[in-house]
């Protein structure tokens, strides 16, 4: 994408120092790659102290429970003996739940907005949307106590068990709390971070492409599909990342509602616990060295668990947005 | 083998209509939390709210004004902290992101998006009030800017990838450097996105309560400059959601209602300072 | 445009600054032989339990009526979070539910004295639409319950106490706290003395792995689910019960008599237990007709030897103010006051705080 610069007399010579130090052509240049890269390398650098503060807190973890950490289903700080299994569970399956929902309406939204709705209506819609990511954690904890828990318990967990309930997801006692409220509940909060990224990836992506498709014979969904949504591929990815990270690193809320039995069950009914939520409720208590260390490394395995998700998102979203009739410009 | 024209026709008119009913279903859970923050919290919104300090149980006429400047404090110090570097990193990633650095620093973006704000609110806690041995407005505004961090950082990548390189071709065939390019010309036509990337991650963050409790802590009182600690709404907010008395519950929803249009207002000011530069679309 | 980039950007600075000018706070540094004038002005802050923090608000703020200098700025993270803060000198005091124990006390700098400010009781709440009485629970019944042995609320062992109530065939739901708290460790401190098998089984803790039912966060968060969940039983702070009109079971005491949760009875319950040096101690299952057994003090953390003198001496005259005066205020918000022969001894103890060499409380 580099304009040759060699030849052309209306470029000033470069100087030496610049020369020796880089590729830059000027002195402007230089800083500007240096000064950013210096913030990028914040980032890194603010990952990696994070990391390296949890290793260090649970080292003593560590040490004592090794890989059975991991493995185990025993939560019991009275006894000092910790296993972090059921909130790994938890944590993966209320992510990928929250996902399940949250993508598939978010995208709808995003392509409503961007291509489907009336000019009038996009600046409401839009901004109601976004209106979702103000409410604090805590409001969408409390509405789901007092509106949604009840709702799921009297309406919608009796309907699925009656109608789906041959399937181990959908059997169980029915408490309007557990797994299904927290993963609905996830869904919303990441709902706007989603729907408004992907929107603005999708306004960003020029016209000619969507009319030229268009002026081909294609009808308004067609243009989207072969010459829209190729384009914007890398975007929507990186839209979805954002909310599954929201969604793993949410707290509150979820604790209010999901239920916190440390217990792992296939039922979407059953009532689960988060590693987010665990370092939350017990941190402010706890109290004693290996308790710490103990929610210290859950905060890791949270790291890993993030890494992981991921890195299976990004192969996820890529594979299915490699649809057939597309390319990137 | 081509398909029909009328199953095309169908396809486009069911996909379309998805879309719509996605967006009904997205607004439904607003709507009812709307309704259920404005219903419970209207009633204490009153010229007390705005303008007093919280009073115990059983006194009437508490407010929440050091709340509320207490936030606005936090949300001023999170941008300073959040908002150049992360579209600064954004930047880096869009232009020269391809190496393995930037493969690292986009790595990096990703998981701390991740990262619990607890966790932040941990980790900046041994790092600025271990150190200066109080709470204070400061540390909450790092640990807010953290949050904000990633989203700004990975939005900002996202959205200059998409400005078209005409664009660029154009300014560099004018004689612009390549930095001058980059700032005021690609950066400028990615700002109304760039701006609704950090309005969402100031949304989010006007909103956490977690990361305050260990930094900002709270204020009964008015809290001077930035070294104190401060009151803000979301602790506010929490600390009266979860008590017994029912006015403090009100006191919480008309908080959480005047959060959310805070928020809104913010929202508002970011659009109006950025639709002026960009061109239209 | 550019007029209007300034306006938003002025109108935020503004904000910022205009409450940047309030009265700076007490000069730190001060002579520590000399014990400062009454009307210095002073910032105090202090973190620990949820439970006490209505009463500390209420104290905070008539204490500031009558000494206008004196910020005090109290926030509830937890004991844990108390304990934490006040062992790394963030805070001035800490407040706690459960004792600190012999290692944690260790980890602090200095000697730190527990001083017990009021009197709470938990309470075992219910949602039983077709019992219009009171439930009465013997302890056996209750540990069954959380033990997941009693499983619906027609049990004969549940009817055996409770005749004339129309206890339904329906399954019990039993919500617990997950957070760690100071509620919980009262609760199975409780469980564990009336039942060697709860203790050997599952402990006490703030945090402990129960056998059956579901975590809500914080007393709101059980609150809520029994407010809107027919058929659960919780236990949680008197305040919650009584603010939102949740039965309240009557619980046999140790003397064999139903009680039910009243503030005479947790008065009572601190009257029947002598109270060591050490200034701590369980007031649960106590011996005493009227004794409600469920019930706790909540502590105050203070450092026996306070580095700034000013702070201490604001601090230790707070304290002496909230253990005398301030202990009007509990009745109205569901806590009991301090006996008055616990008082004696924590008078005592107050007055042996000091900064260095000097007293802080002289003749106060």
């Amino acid at each position: 994408m580099s304009v040759s610069h060699d030849v052309s007399p209306l470029i000033r010579p470069r100087s030496k120092i610049l020369t020796h130090f880089g590729r830059e052509l000027n002195w402007g240049d230089f800083v500007f790659r240096r000064t950013t890269a210096l913030l990028a390398g914040l980032l890194v650098a603010a990952l990696a102290a994070m990391a390296a503060a949890m290793l260090h807190g649970s080292a003593e973890s560590l040490s004592k429970f090794g890989l059975g950490f991991v493995t185990s289903q025993v939560w019991d700080p009275v006894r000092d003996v910790y296993g972090a299994l059921p909130f790994i569970y938890g944590t993966i399956a209320s992510s990928l739940l929250a996902l399940c929902f949250a993508v598939p309406i978010s995208l709808g939204v995003a392509i409503f907005l961007s291509e489907l709705a009336p000019a009038w209506l996009r600046g409401p819609v839009g901004f109601l949307v976004e209106l979702l990511a103000a409410v604090p954690s805590v409001v969408y904890g409390l509405w789901g106590i007092f509106a949604l828990a009840p709702w799921l318990r009297t309406t919608v967990e009796p309907f699925l068990g009656r109608t789906l309930g041959f399937l181990p997801l959908f059997q169980g006692q029915q408490r309007g709390f557990g797994m299904l409220a927290g993963g609905i509940i996830l869904a919303i909060m990441i709902t706007p971070t989603i729907s408004s990224v992907s929107r603005e990836v999708l306004r960003a992506v020029p016209s000619a492409l969507r009319e030229g498709a268009l002026g081909l014979g294609a009808t308004p969904w067609e243009a989207v599909r072969v010459a829209v949504l190729p384009y914007a591929r890398s975007g929507l990815v990186g839209a979805t990342i954002l909310g599954l990270g929201r969604a793993l690193g949410e707290t509150m809320a979820i604790t209010m509602v999901i239920g916190n039995r440390s217990e792992i069950s296939a039922s979407l009914f059953a009532p689960s616990y988060t590693m987010a939520s665990v370092i939350a409720n017990e941190f402010s208590e706890a109290t004693g060295s290996l308790y710490l260390s103990a929610l210290a490394e859950v905060g890791l395995l949270l790291f890993v668990v993030t890494v992981l998700l991921n890195i299976v998102a990004r192969l996820l979203v890529w594979r299915v947005s490699s649809l057939p009739g597309g390319g990137s410009l | 083998m081509p398909k029909s024209y009328a199953r095309r026709k169908v396809t486009d008119i069911v996909v379309r209509s998805a879309c719509v009913s996605a967006a009904l279903i997205a607004l439904v859970p607003l709507v009812s939390v709307l309704y259920y923050v404005t219903s419970r919290g209207i009633g204490g919104i009153n010229l007390e709210f705005f303008s007093e300090l919280p009073k115990p149980v059983g006194e009437s006429g508490g407010g929440m004004a050091n709340a509320l400047v207490g936030t606005l404090k936090l949300v001023f110090l999170a941008c300073v902290f959040g908002i150049p570097p992360g579209v600064l990193a954004g930047v880096y990633l869009a232009e020269f992101g391809q190496s393995r650095f930037g493969k690292w620093v986009r790595f990096s973006a990703d998981v701390m998006s991740g990262v619990p704000s607890i966790t932040v609110g941990i980790f900046v806690y041994s790092l600025v009030v271990l150190q200066t041995k109080h709470f204070s407005a400061f540390a909450g505004g790092v640990a807010l800017g953290v949050l904000m961090l990633p989203t700004v950082t990975r939005t900002t990548e996202e959205l200059l990838k998409l400005v078209p390189e005409s664009l660029r071709e154009a300014a560099l065939g004018l004689g612009l450097p390549k930095w001058r390019t980059t700032l005021r010309v690609m950066l400028r036509t990615a700002a109304p996105g760039i701006a609704t990337g950090v309005m969402l991650a100031v949304a989010r963050v006007a909103g956490e309560t977690a990361p305050l409790l260990f930094t900002a802590f709270s204020n009964p009182f008015w809290s001077s400059g930035l070294n104190e600690p401060t009151a803000s709404l979301p602790v506010n907010i929490y600390n009266y959601a979860v008590s017994p008395y029912e006015e403090w519950h009100r006191q919480a929803w008309a908080a959480a209602l005047v959060l959310l249009l805070l928020v809104l207002l913010l929202n508002v000011c970011a659009r109006l300072l950025v639709q002026s530069r960009a061109g239209a679309r | 445009m550019f007029a209007r980039r300034s306006l938003l950007v002025g109108l935020l600075l503004t904000v910022v600054a205009c409450k940047g000018n309030q009265p700076a706070p007490a000069p730190a540094a001060s002579d520590a032989t000399s014990i400062v004038k009454k009307d210095e002005a002073v910032s105090l802050t202090g973190a620990g339990a949820t439970f006490p923090y209505p009463l500390y608000s209420k104290w905070i703020s008539e204490y500031n009526k009558l000494n206008p200098d004196v910020k005090i700025n109290y926030q509830s993270i937890g004991s844990g979070g108390g304990i934490r803060q006040i062992t790394a000198s963030t805070v001035d005091f800490g407040a706690t539910d459960a004792p600190m124990k012999e290692d944690e006390a260790k980890q602090a700098p200095g000697k730190l004295l527990h001083i017990p400010a009021t009197i709470g009781a938990v309470v075992v709440a219910y949602n039983l639409p077709e019992v219009s009485g009171t439930l009465k629970l013997t302890p056996e019944v209750l540990v069954d319950i959380y033990a997941g042995k009693i499983r619906k609320w027609n049990d004969p062992k549940l009817k055996a106490d409770n005749a004339d109530a129309k206890l339904p065939a329906k399954d019990i739901s039993v919500v617990y706290r997950t957070d760690g708290s100071g509620t919980t460790a009262v609760f199975t401190d409780y469980l564990a003395k009336v039942s060697p098998e709860w203790k050997e089984k599952v402990g006490v803790g703030k945090v402990v792995n129960w056998p059956t039912g579901l975590g809500a966060k914080g007393n709101e968060g059980v609150t809520g689910q029994l407010k809107t969940t027919p058929y659960t039983i919780g236990y949680i702070e008197r305040a919650y019960a009584s603010q939102n009109k949740l039965p309240m079971a009557e619980l046999k005491n140790k003397s064999g008599k139903f009680v039910a949760p009243s503030i005479e009875a947790m008065s009572a319950a601190a009257d029947a237990v002598e109270v060591p040096d050490q200034l701590f101690v369980s007031l649960s299952n106590a011996d005493g007709e009227a004794v409600y057994p469920i019930t706790s003090y909540s502590y105050l953390l203070v450092y026996e030897d306070a580095k700034d003198a000013v702070k201490g001496q604001a601090l230790a005259k707070y304290v002496w103010w909230g253990l005398h005066d301030g202990q009007k205020f509990s009745k109205d918000l569901d806590y009991a006051p301090i006996p008055a022969k616990v008082l004696v001894k924590v008078e005592a103890r107050l007055k042996e705080l000091r900064s260095g060499d000097k007293k802080l409380l002289s003749g106060a």
